[in-house]
């Protein structure tokens, strides 16, 4: 099994796609060029320019004219540079990708994937810093991925990109240098099946995207102080795998929600709400949500830091959970 | 003149006359109760969808705004099954889950109409991506208002358009409002088509009310777009007879000046200019206007006896594929 980078994993599943279909399509800012990254670096060598489209900085436009061709048969893949960059293209994925389908009684269907990355990390500021997954699953008719390892990223690329759906594919710019095993060839991950990357018996910690390798640290340190975690990886938010958490629960009584977003609104508040729909009675104490507080992401180092939740902020609320001192 | 110059030319007035039948029956409808919602109409601009779709081919793409039966009915969306979307109906184009804003009408190309002004313009583009792509031809529509002139997917469309020369037309219904207000009070830009040339895109503005002027800047366009020399802007000065939706009062616009409008009715104009030409009779346009008017109200009947949404067309449709 190779092992590859999260930005290798990716850029492997949008060739491996690519060579498959040539409907698909890549548009977005720099792409040809290979992107800021390096996710699309070689593929308009090896596809030409007419199948990864380098546009003008035009994110409403570009998402509407990739939705457009998204109805006549096209599958395209629209690169936005930094989530953050996502609000000038809110009318067309919103109003437009995401209802089309509804909206028509059936007769569009708009099969685009969406690829972003968001998160803090490197004082990039305010605006190249955010995780706005929330936003997006108060939207129906649109489905919300957010890989954590490579293996992940590549094989719910490759789902999301045949998905008859628009998929907004979140991917953290802190994981693209992490690297992992990768099944080579064409294995694919369903989109709405979640991952138990750890199990244990006295907590379950749902994370995203990051936050899962966080939370499986945090996982290692407490089980050294008699606390055993389950760590569950939802995968994507839209839909959501709540069986497989609700199971956890189940069997734990404990439920912690860790995410980089601002934990007010945030995905953990809806996870809250589902899973004590369904398992309140099995729950021994109130739910713990982990995320951001509520400032925007701020630009200095020192103070970065301590807006993204780590370690530390996990085990202590695992321990609240639990009953335990901080 | 040949015979089939003339069915052509009357094949133009029975769209203006069906499109003309259609909105008035929408807004009896409407004042009866039978359609909900907001309806926006363009009686008074009639030359202008007739006038485009005359030039195009069936496998074309159209795409409209909140304004666009007219639209629909001149690519040959079937009028039962639209009348039945604006009332709501489970046998309308949508399920009547679109309304009279978002008519979807696939089967002969008419892409998407959106709510949101401006918004299907990007929308345009993609398709004439698509029909770049493809080779086959193919040219992408879009029409819009006056209104859209201002929105930022206008500007960066303009743009796209013209940076990847693609096979689209700008079809700008200068009705001389936006919504309430006048477009001066909007724009310092008397004419849209100027925007259009900064881009470098070839620009026409014309009457929009002479349905012939319409259609020959069209064709013109249309050959461009399908030879492989890109985007074209045909700008169609017209003016909507009604008010911005129905029940809009429309205070702020001067009586005489519907009333020189309501003079050079694009329907009324073309009547006047096939009598002249001795290309048809008074009867025998009498006779395509009650056409129009029966398939009008067979559409009506057809849309009234149509039967609800059920409780489980609410959720369906809301991903594909499930």
């Amino acid at each position: 099994m190779p092992h590859q980078s999260y930005l290798e994993a990716i850029r492997d599943g949008l060739r491996e796609e690519m060579a498959r279909d040539s409907a698909v399509t890549l548009l977005g800012e720099d792409v040809a060029l290979g992107g800021p990254f390096g996710a699309t670096r070689g593929l308009a060598k090896e596809f030409g320019e007419n199948r990864v489209i380098n546009t003008p900085i035009s994110e409403g436009t570009v998402m509407g004219l990739a939705t457009g061709a998204a109805l006549l048969g096209f599958r395209p893949v629209v690169e936005v540079m930094f989530i953050d960059f996502i609000t000038l293209a809110m009318d067309q994925l919103v109003n437009h990708a995401a209802k089309l389908h509804y909206m028509s009684g059936g007769q569009l269907r708009v099969p685009l994937t969406v690829r972003a990355q968001g998160g803090a990390g490197g004082s990039s500021g305010a605006h190249h810093s955010q995780s706005l997954e929330a936003w997006f699953i108060h939207v129906p008719g649109l489905k919300v991925v957010m890989p954590s390892n490579p293996a992940d990223a590549k094989g719910l690329l490759k789902t999301a990109v045949r998905d008859d759906n628009p998929v907004l594919f979140i991917e953290h710019r802190g994981l693209y240098p992490s690297r992992g095993d990768v099944p080579a060839g064409d294995t694919t991950v369903p989109i709405g099946l979640a991952s138990v990357r750890r199990s244990g018996k006295d907590v379950t910690v749902v994370a995203l995207s990051r936050m899962v390798d966080v939370a499986i640290e945090a996982a290692g340190e407490l089980a050294g102080q008699g606390i055993s975690v389950e760590v569950i990886d939802p995968r994507s938010l839209q839909p959501l795998d709540l069986e497989t958490i609700v199971a956890s629960v189940r069997k734990t009584n404990r439920l912690v929600v860790v995410h980089e977003a601002v934990e007010t609104g945030g995905a953990g508040s809806e996870l809250a709400a589902r899973v004590q729909e369904a398992a309140f009675d099995y729950l021994d104490s109130p739910i713990v949500r982990v995320g951001a507080p509520f400032t925007p992401v701020p630009f200095s180092p020192v103070l970065e830091q301590q807006f993204v939740p780590g370690k530390d902020r996990v085990t202590k609320a695992v321990r609240k959970a639990v009953g335990r001192k901080p | 003149m040949k015979k089939a110059e003339k069915e052509d030319l009357l094949s133009i007035l029975k769209t203006m006359e069906t499109i003309r039948a259609f909105e008035e029956k929408a807004s009896e409808l409407y004042a009866q109760g039978h359609i909900p919602g907001f309806l926006h109409l363009g009686i008074g601009q009639e030359g202008v969808a007739a006038g485009v779709c005359s030039a195009l081919a069936g496998d074309d793409y159209v795409f409209g705004g909140h304004r666009s039966h007219p639209h629909e009915i001149a690519k040959g969306a079937d009028l039962g099954k639209l009348l039945a979307e604006l009332a709501g109906r489970s046998t309308g184009y949508c399920c009547g889950k679109g309304g009279s804003m978002h008519v979807v009408a696939m089967d002969v190309g008419f892409v998407v109409a959106t709510g949101i002004v401006g918004g299907s313009i990007p929308l345009a583009l993609g398709a004439a991506l698509v029909c770049k792509e493809r080779r086959k031809g193919q040219v992408s529509v879009v029409f819009f208002g006056d209104g859209a002139g201002q929105t930022g997917a206008f500007h960066e469309s303009l743009n796209i358009a013209s940076l990847w020369r693609l096979p689209v037309i700008f079809v700008c219904e200068n009705n001389g409002y936006a919504e309430f207000t006048p477009l001066s009070t909007h724009t310092p830009v008397a004419h849209l088509g100027e925007h259009a040339q900064t881009y470098h895109i070839p620009t026409v503005t014309l009457d929009g009310n002479d349905v012939l002027a319409v259609r020959k800047a069209v064709t013109e366009a249309v050959g461009c777009a399908r030879s492989g020399e890109g985007p074209s802007f045909v700008e169609c000065l017209t003016y909507r007879l009604r008010g911005h939706y129905e029940g809009d009062p429309a205070k702020y616009r001067e009586l005489s000046e519907v009333a020189d409008w309501k003079a050079k009715d694009p329907i009324r104009r073309f009547t006047t200019f096939l009598l002249e030409g001795k290309t048809s009779s008074e009867e025998e346009m009498a006779n395509v206007r009650r056409q129009a008017q029966e398939a009008v109200q067979g559409a009506a009947e057809f849309a009234l006896a149509s039967p609800w949404p059920t409780t489980g067309d609410l959720t369906r449709h809301v991903f594909a594929g499930e």
